[in-house]
């Protein structure tokens, strides 16, 4: 049921995405949009060459589950459901307006492919653990993706979870993080004592990776080996840049707040060459 | 009630292969034969109830009907974001039961007293609450929470409480149950001090009050039905509960009468009053600290009447 597209299709799908972020970001007035831009690599490749799902069957029972965690890249999951059948463009256009189904952060069963409701960080890992399990108890061979941010990982339950999942020797539950060095407010490794963030999760039990969380075929590469065969669970730490894509946004923290105006939407186009 | 909590569950796991059993590293050998009939319906996830609760959610999202058991305070409040956003906020059917409600631990100190849970849980959209008053009523209150598509919040007590029912009761949730008519004053119980209100019942009789006594186990939603009928049909009624007055049962129906017009009664919340009981002490002795023995809360009764 994956579609196979080759990487540099895949690269030009998630420079489409980038456009349509920014065009989000504009016309509804919403922030996140550093956030959202640093993990469009990751959704890109997951969609369209490592989930085993299909639009035309989004509740299927084996299908792979993602779950976003870090809900205020809301516009990515949405977006990238859109470029891959699950949510209409008419729906796209509904995001952020009042009364619509599609909120600045995601909510559980709005739209077709939305997994679970986030906004509140430090939720998905637990959620996406109990579905882990839910498929050994079921023998069923499906994954489940939760990508969560660095900043994300402050948050105490995260750790719970990562106590938790190896004990239960879920290998087929995968925590990726968007590792783009930046939270709300400051450098996410000066905030906590986040680094080794691989070797923590390597202590706690886990399978881990890093990666280069904007190659494609990396990325696939990687997410595409679970179950790994150590029959652990599998953290995968992307590094990433926040803004990716747009060069004057990127590594800088002010677009974890800042909205594009119509110049800088013209700019963002022109540099992703989408005119 | 824990007892007949871990035989209801292993019936329950026994017919309804969604049921699963989630502990928070607690009461492993009351459910040994649970876990060695169905090893994989048990799961202990450790001292780590944030993480336990959102995994029922995670479960259930896929079609189980977990059942999350631990320690009353810390399966509701210290993992109260958990419930609200990933159980409530998703309308998951995730059973949240606490063991030791109220004052059952009361001697561990106050970070293991329950006084809040019900005001927090019943502040939740979608969320019921039961608050079951003896053994058999814990037993139906079970039944009765695999049977909705929802969330729900049980309260159980502790350990070897005096029965007041014969056999499981007829239960539904969100109604009420008259134990025993009367005539002069209506007593309205949730939860673990039922036993104690028989009692009082009893002693008020001797007194020369008739009182009539209600079981109504279910904090979310009230039995408004019943409450409309006792606020009519009587000049004086009064909630117990092991519980603060504010927010809990009490403070449910004090909140549902502040919005008739035409109720009657005087209402009188009887509960815990909002300290922490720091000294030591048993239950007897908690009880008696908060003023909800069953002599302490005749006298309430009785000098509330003389006022009146």
């Amino acid at each position: 049921m994956t579609t196979e597209r080759s990487i540099n299709n895949l690269d030009n799908i998630a420079r489409t995405v980038r456009g349509d972020l920014v065009k989000l970001s504009n016309s509804a007035r919403t922030p996140h949009l550093g956030s959202s831009l640093s993990c469009v690599d990751i959704l890109v490749a997951l969609y369209w060459n490592v989930l085993n799902l299909t639009p035309e069957n989004p509740d299927a029972t084996d299908r792979d589950r993602f779950i976003l965690s870090k809900g205020h890249a809301a516009t990515t999951l949405y977006a990238t459901l859109n470029r891959r059948g699950y949510i209409s463009d008419e729906l796209l256009k509904s995001y952020a307006t009042p009364g619509g189904v599609l909120p600045e952060h995601p909510i559980y069963k709005s739209a077709p492919g939305i997994e679970a409701t986030s906004g509140s960080l430090g939720h998905g890992l637990s959620l996406g653990l109990g579905m882990a399990l839910s498929a050994k108890i079921n023998s069923l061979s499906y994954r489940v993706y939760i990508l969560l941010s660095d900043g994300e990982c402050n948050e105490g339950s995260v750790w719970e979870a990562a106590l938790v999942a190896p004990a239960q020797s879920l290998d087929n539950l995968v925590a990726i993080v968007d590792f783009n060095k930046w939270q709300a407010t400051g450098r996410s490794e000066e905030i906590t004592a986040l680094k080794p963030l691989a070797e923590k999760f390597e202590s706690f039990g886990w399978s881990s990776y890093e990666i280069n969380g904007h190659q494609t075929d990396e990325i696939s590469n990687i997410l595409n080996k679970v179950p790994d065969g150590s029959g652990k669970p599998v953290a995968v730490i992307a590094h990433t840049v926040k803004g990716k894509g747009i060069s004057f946004m990127e590594d800088d923290n002010n677009w974890h707040y800042r909205i594009p105006d119509d110049k800088e939407v013209l700019d963002a186009i022109k540099e992703l060459e989408l005119d | 009630m824990r007892a007949a909590f871990a035989e209801e569950i292993e019936s329950i796991v026994g017919i309804d292969e969604r049921a699963i059993l989630l502990s928070g590293d607690i009461g492993n050998r009351m459910f040994d034969s649970l876990k060695e009939q169905y090893p994989n319906r048990f799961y202990n996830f450790g001292v780590a109830e944030a993480n336990m609760t959102s995994v029922a959610a995670g479960l259930a999202m896929c079609g189980h009907r977990p059942v999350t058991y631990t320690i009353t305070a810390f399966n509701t409040i210290k993992c109260l974001e958990q419930i609200r956003v990933d159980v409530c906020l998703q309308s998951l059917p995730v059973i949240i039961v606490g063991v030791g409600g109220g004052l059952s631990y009361s001697s561990l100190n106050p970070t293991h007293h329950a006084l809040e849970d019900i005001a927090c849980m019943r502040s939740l959209p979608n969320m019921t609450v039961v608050c079951p008053g003896d053994a058999w009523e814990v037993r139906a209150s079970i039944r009765a929470a695999f049977d909705l598509d929802s969330p729900v919040y049980i309260r159980l007590a502790k350990k070897n409480e005096p029965l007041v029912h014969e056999d499981v009761p007829d239960f539904t949730i969100g109604r009420g149950m008259i134990i025993k008519p009367g005539e002069d004053i209506c007593l309205i119980n949730c939860g673990s001090l039922l036993p104690t209100a028989v009692n009082v019942t009893e002693m008020l009789a001797n007194g020369g009050v008739s009182a009539q006594l209600i079981s109504m186990p279910t904090a979310k939603p009230l039995d408004v039905d019943l409450l409309s009928s006792v606020f009519s049909a009587f000049s004086h009624v009064f909630t117990l509960e092991e519980h603060s007055v504010s927010g809990g049962f009490g403070g449910a129906v004090a909140e549902w009468l502040a919005d008739q017009k035409s109720a009657k009664a005087h209402l009188m919340r009887i509960g815990t009053d909002g300290r922490f009981m720091v000294e030591a002490g048993d239950q007897e002795y908690a009880r008696k600290y908060f003023g909800i023995t069953a002599n302490q809360i005749v006298e309430k009764v009785l000098q509330s009447l003389r006022q009146s």
